[in-house]
């Protein structure tokens, strides 16, 4: 695609990153989580599993869904620079979203964590890798975190202990900032990230072309129309 | 002495309540329980009494006076209202007050609501305020709480009687499998058990909360409320539903403080209320084909089967492994998904448990029936084992 000289002056620079590489996880029943990292083309297939959320009042699903909606929008448009997104799958469906993005070598910044499926961790796993990513993988020193819900609050800040910063500005204002330091992540990694590599090709490819979820246990009644 | 009955049953679903405030979702639960009864409010509406079972909404929710804000909310002026506090068995003791207020002659009818709305604070701050209960001096002071008891506990009766964390894990697979089939149950998921207790993966699905017991050997914190519409077996003609009879209560209390108690693996006073109420109610633990016991972790459920006289002491873990204990098996437990499964919301679980009794006999638990049910056991266990009452239902003669 012939990108005209406006379009290249809006878009941010990109620095390469190593991709996340994919696991999988056990969950309680059984199924298998695949967690891997999406492509930018695959943005707005993603997006349409969060936009039957953006008016579900409960849990802060509006406001979570609706920023991730725009945080993903612009990591499609080239708006936001460094901007990553994982997912999980189960059965090849998405059960649910993590992104956030690099703001330089040393420090990340995490944006959004949504369960769609609910009831099995699922958004404790996937923040879990998400934060691996940053720490393990691009070994950066630490992630800034701030919650907008308090179950984003008690699973984050009150469980891995984060530590309060509150001269931090994170981008997505609101509540003062949290950090997770790579200290933090050594004393309770091993007891909030788990998962297996390499994933079996089989359960790869279940993976491969993610399925929208027909159902949100959110929205009572809501069943996703065939295009 | 009056025989009293249950005429009316309502159950909110448990879980996280949002969208009212603590005595809408009391209220809720009880205009169910009036409805099922056939009881309209307002004039003429016939309950003489209310008694509201809450733990602790005074402490985290700021809110006292329960039982007089929910007369007025349900226009039930100028019903008699009181508050009842036992810990986690305050369901049960408000089921003992109404039943002692009618088997008296004092009424004739007594609505019953217990309640909590407990995640509305952190889990750390929901386990300190359900410490409180806790001797002061010799156990809160050192900061003991509920789930290091129960924790301490499962080691001795594991090294007692040889159960294993696996064992631990059947019983509540089993009562996860039972809340599939309540819709007021928090938790619709089963857990496998394979995956719970041997994968790879299952140090951080399944993680310890007081080592041995994993977070699936624990209840949820939940909200809730649940309701019953008492009255005097002699009066009950007016109510839609035929009543259920309250055929035996008993209560037992034990030391505060845990140490003190002669053989630390035993829940003396679960024994001692199972075996007034068998008395009163002139059965025997037999003759029970149902039973609601308090699961707030997965060893009380073992070794209450035992003290209630369901299996011998050390046996009650074997039975659960070989299926004994699931609906169809040789005596169901735990039906409703116990507390496990179907949550704890402290004030509403003695209420609740006699809920799913009451649906039992009657005939009514769709997908989890024990069928033929006539008679059925509740166990609810207030601090750690410090005071508990046992209620037995028995269903009347067609």
């Amino acid at each position: 695609m012939i990108v005209d000289k406006m379009e290249q002056s809006l878009r941010p620079v990109e620095t390469p990153l190593p991709e996340y590489p994919t696991k999988y996880i056990t969950l309680a029943t059984g199924e298998k989580m695949v967690i891997r990292q999406i492509t930018r083309d695959e943005v707005p297939h993603i997006l349409e599993a969060v936009k039957p959320l953006m008016t579900v009042e409960k849990d802060f699903y509006d406001i979570v869904a609706s920023r991730m909606y725009s945080e993903l929008l612009g990591y499609y448009r080239y708006r936001v620079k460094d901007e990553y997104c994982l997912i999980g799958t189960i059965d090849g469906v998405i059960v649910g979203i993590v992104n956030g993005r690099t703001v330089d070598d040393k420090v990340g910044m995490s944006y959004h964590t949504m369960t769609l499926k609910q009831g099995l961790r699922i958004g404790a796993q996937l923040f879990a890798a998400k934060m691996e990513y940053h720490l393990d993988y691009l070994n950066q020193e630490e992630v800034w975190i701030v919650a907008e819900s308090p179950n984003g609050f008690k699973r984050w800040m009150i469980e891995y202990e984060l530590e309060s910063r509150p001269e931090i500005w994170h981008e997505l204002g609101g509540v003062p900032t949290y950090v997770l330091t790579k200290a933090l992540w050594e004393k309770h990694k091993a007891s909030k990230c788990t998962g297996r590599r390499p994933v079996k090709e089989e359960l790869l490819k279940t993976s491969e072309n993610p399925i929208l979820p027909e159902t949100y246990a959110q929205i009572p009644g809501y069943k996703r129309c065939a295009k | 002495m009056r025989q009293v009955g249950i005429v009316g049953v309502g159950h909110t679903k448990f879980g996280k309540w949002s969208g009212g405030t603590f005595t809408d979702m009391l209220s809720l639960a009880a205009v169910q329980a009036l409805d099922d009864a056939g009881v309209k409010t307002g004039e003429g509406h016939g309950i003489d009494q209310v008694f509201v079972a809450s733990m602790g909404s005074g402490i985290i929710n700021r809110q006292s006076g329960i039982a007089s804000a929910l007369v007025d909310t349900l226009n039930l002026r100028p019903a008699m209202a009181e508050t009842i506090e036992n810990g986690p068995a305050s369901g049960a003791s408000a089921i003992k007050l109404g039943y002692m207020a009618i088997a008296s002659g004092m009424c004739d009818s007594v609505l019953i609501v217990g309640g909590e709305m407990m995640r509305v604070v952190s889990g750390w701050e929901g386990t300190d305020f359900v410490a409180t209960m806790l001797h002061p001096e010799a156990e809160y002071n050192y900061g003991l709480t509920l789930p290091a008891f129960a924790g301490m506990f499962t080691k001795l009766c594991m090294e007692k009687y040889g159960i294993t964390e696996k064992d631990l894990s059947v019983v509540s697979v089993k009562n996860h499998e039972h809340a599939v089939h309540n819709p007021v149950a928090h938790i619709h998921v089963v857990p496998n058990l394979y995956a719970i207790s041997e994968d790879e993966d299952a140090h951080v699905i399944n993680p310890y909360v007081a080592e041995p017991l994993r977070m699936y050997h624990v209840c949820p914190v939940s909200d809730g409320a649940a309701a019953v519409l008492l009255c005097a077996m002699d009066k009950a003609d007016r109510f839609k539903k035929k009543p259920v009879k309250i055929a035996g209560i008993g209560q037992a209390t034990d030391t505060h403080a845990v140490a003190e108690r002669e053989v630390p693996t035993d829940l003396l006073a679960v024994r001692l209320a199972a075996q007034r109420a068998y008395k009163m109610a002139g059965l025997t633990p037999k003759d029970m084909d149902v039973a609601e016991l308090h699961d707030a972790f997965q060893i009380l459920e073992v070794v209450e089967s035992e003290e209630v006289g369901f299996f011998e002491r050390g046996q009650g873990h074997i039975a659960a492994r070989n299926g004994e204990t699931k609906v169809g098996g040789k005596m169901p437990i735990n039906t409703s998904g116990g507390l496990k499964a179907k949550g704890h919301p402290l004030g509403a679980t003695g209420v609740s448990q006699v809920v799913e009794i009451v649906k039992q006999l009657r005939g009514e638990a769709t997908g989890r029936q024990v069928e033929g049910a006539k008679a059925g056991l509740a166990v609810n266990f207030g601090g750690f084992g410090n005071n508990v009452v046992a209620t037995i239902l028995t269903k009347e003669a067609e």
